[in-house]
């Protein structure tokens, strides 16, 4: 579900449908409020074999946002530590698959492939840019966090994480509008 | 000869791991104000606050800047007049990476292997580069390393020929490449001469010296401050979201080279630049 606030932010909530990614334009600022699943490198890597093998994921990611990140561990009485997003472009080898299955958008930093460019429009789906690096104020927005897959894995387990408001802003569209080449052509001076 | 135990040398470095990953550096938050003076996109300026935002958070609640708290590079510069006594240089600065990391709620982020890729859990080991120098102190300096923009350092042997001009166009080559991938704002370390693993080792060790301050050798100053102004025009800005601010510094460190070679290095950094010295 997506609304546009008073402020001009636009409220996400997953699961999105196909008209709530086609409503997303690169560019747009938004707060998430709702489930996030964290899987980076690691978690991608496995989840990849049991998709050629026909088996099923420790998650369902249809309508569902992926977020790029290992978190550093909590303080005693906190629900994380830092948790700002990876870069991107590690998993795009995997990411046009699990668009297939219809996830509907991803969360890091970074420039994708042609390939998840594509699939964004294929698939109708978005990539969204948190702030890399900001992974201190970013943990402010996470309000609950269990791993839910691969434990064994540390800070690359796959995480369910509860947010409120948690702020990104679209990087790429499904109607191939991508908020870096903008951003370059806008402010390039040679 | 001076005696330094090797328990003092762990101690300096888990202090330094804790304080690298909660306090970015002065010279980081003042280079964060110099942009917001003169970034004119909105969303670069937005992402420079939420920036200095971020350090003054990791400050207070002694959560780490970033969750990549990096694989500690560490350069030693050892007195030779200086004995570690009671064990290993090397053991005592893992072991001061180990407490830092486990009890400072920082990222394990290093697997054993290339291959298998399994956590060591503890962060270790470090990078170390023992340098040994005259005098009786042991000097300590640690730059946890993120991997984003470690992963786009580049090296190239340039030809003699190609000289001063091609040196620029590579630097500015890879600070392109690296583009929204590294998080903008970008300091760079530049190494060059010497031979591979020299040209490498002068990229990083550049990285230490104060962002804002002038290099010693006023030819390379002039160059520094070529680069960073074309960088500063590729428009890639904090974030990537377009903006003036792309690189906060470029830093130089040079060596004398073979007749045959130019070898550039370029470390890339990320916003989260964090380094941290001692001297025992």
């Amino acid at each position: 579900m997506i609304t546009t606030a008073a402020d001009g932010i636009k409220d996400i909530t997953p699961p999105l449908t196909d008209a709530d990614a086609e409503s997303l334009k690169a560019g747009d600022r938004v707060r998430i409020t709702g489930v996030l699943y964290t899987a980076r490198d690691a978690a991608h890597g496995r989840l990849l074999p049991l998709i050629e093998a026909g088996k099923p994921l420790p998650i369902d990611v249809r309508g569902q946002i992926i977020y790029y990140t290992g978190p550093s561990p909590a303080r005693p009485g906190e629900v994380v530590g830092s948790i700002g997003p990876t870069t991107a472009s590690r998993m795009d080898k995997y990411t046009p698959t699990l668009y297939g299955l219809g996830l509907k958008g991803t969360i890091g930093k970074g420039s994708r492939s042609q390939p998840v460019k594509d699939a964004l429009t294929s698939h109708k789906a978005v990539y969204l840019g948190a702030i890399g690096g900001a992974g201190a104020v970013l943990s402010r927005f996470v309000k609950k966090l269990e791993i839910v897959a691969y434990e064994d894995l540390g800070t690359e387990a796959i995480r369910r994480l509860e947010v409120e408001g948690f702020p990104a802003i679209v990087i790429n569209d499904c109607h191939g509008g991508d908020l870096y080449q903008n951003g370059v052509k806008q402010f390039a001076r040679d | 000869m001076r005696d330094i135990h090797s328990s003092s040398v762990t101690d300096a470095v888990k202090k330094l791991c804790m304080e690298a990953n909660y306090e970015l550096e002065p010279d980081m938050l003042r280079a964060f104000d110099r942009a917001l003076q003169t970034e004119r996109s909105a969303a670069g300026r937005q992402v420079l606050q939420i920036l200095k935002d971020n350090a003054e958070l990791a400050r207070t609640k002694k959560i780490p800047y970033c969750q990549d708290t990096g694989f500690v590079v560490c350069f030693v510069e050892l007195g030779q007049d200086v004995h570690v006594a009671g064990g290993l240089l090397g053991d005592a600065i893992n072991e001061g990476v180990r407490q830092g990391y486990t009890e400072g709620y920082l990222r394990a982020s290093i697997v054993r292997s290339p291959f298998d890729r399994v956590n060591t859990g503890d962060n270790t080991p470090a990078v170390i580069h023992v340098e040994v120098v005259p005098g009786a102190a042991l000097k300590i300096q640690i730059m946890p390393k993120g991997g984003g923009c470690e992963n786009r350092s580049k090296y190239k042997m340039l030809t003699p020929a190609e000289g001063v001009e091609g040196v620029k166009a590579w630097v500015i080559e890879c600070i392109k490449t690296a583009g929204p991938d590294a998080c903008p704002p970008l300091v760079a370390g530049v190494g060059i001469g010497g031979t591979f693993e020299k040209a490498a080792l002068l990229s990083k060790k550049a990285l230490f010296r104060e962002l804002g301050s002038p290099n010693p050798d006023s030819t390379v100053d002039a160059l520094e401050k070529e680069l960073l102004d074309r960088a500063n025009r590729l428009g890639i800005g904090p974030q990537g979201y377009g903006g003036d601010t792309t690189a906060l510094g470029i830093h130089i460190l040079t060596y004398p080279c073979h007749i045959t070679s130019l070898p550039v290095a370029v470390t890339i950094e990320c916003h989260a630049h964090r380094h941290k010295e001692v001297s025992l």
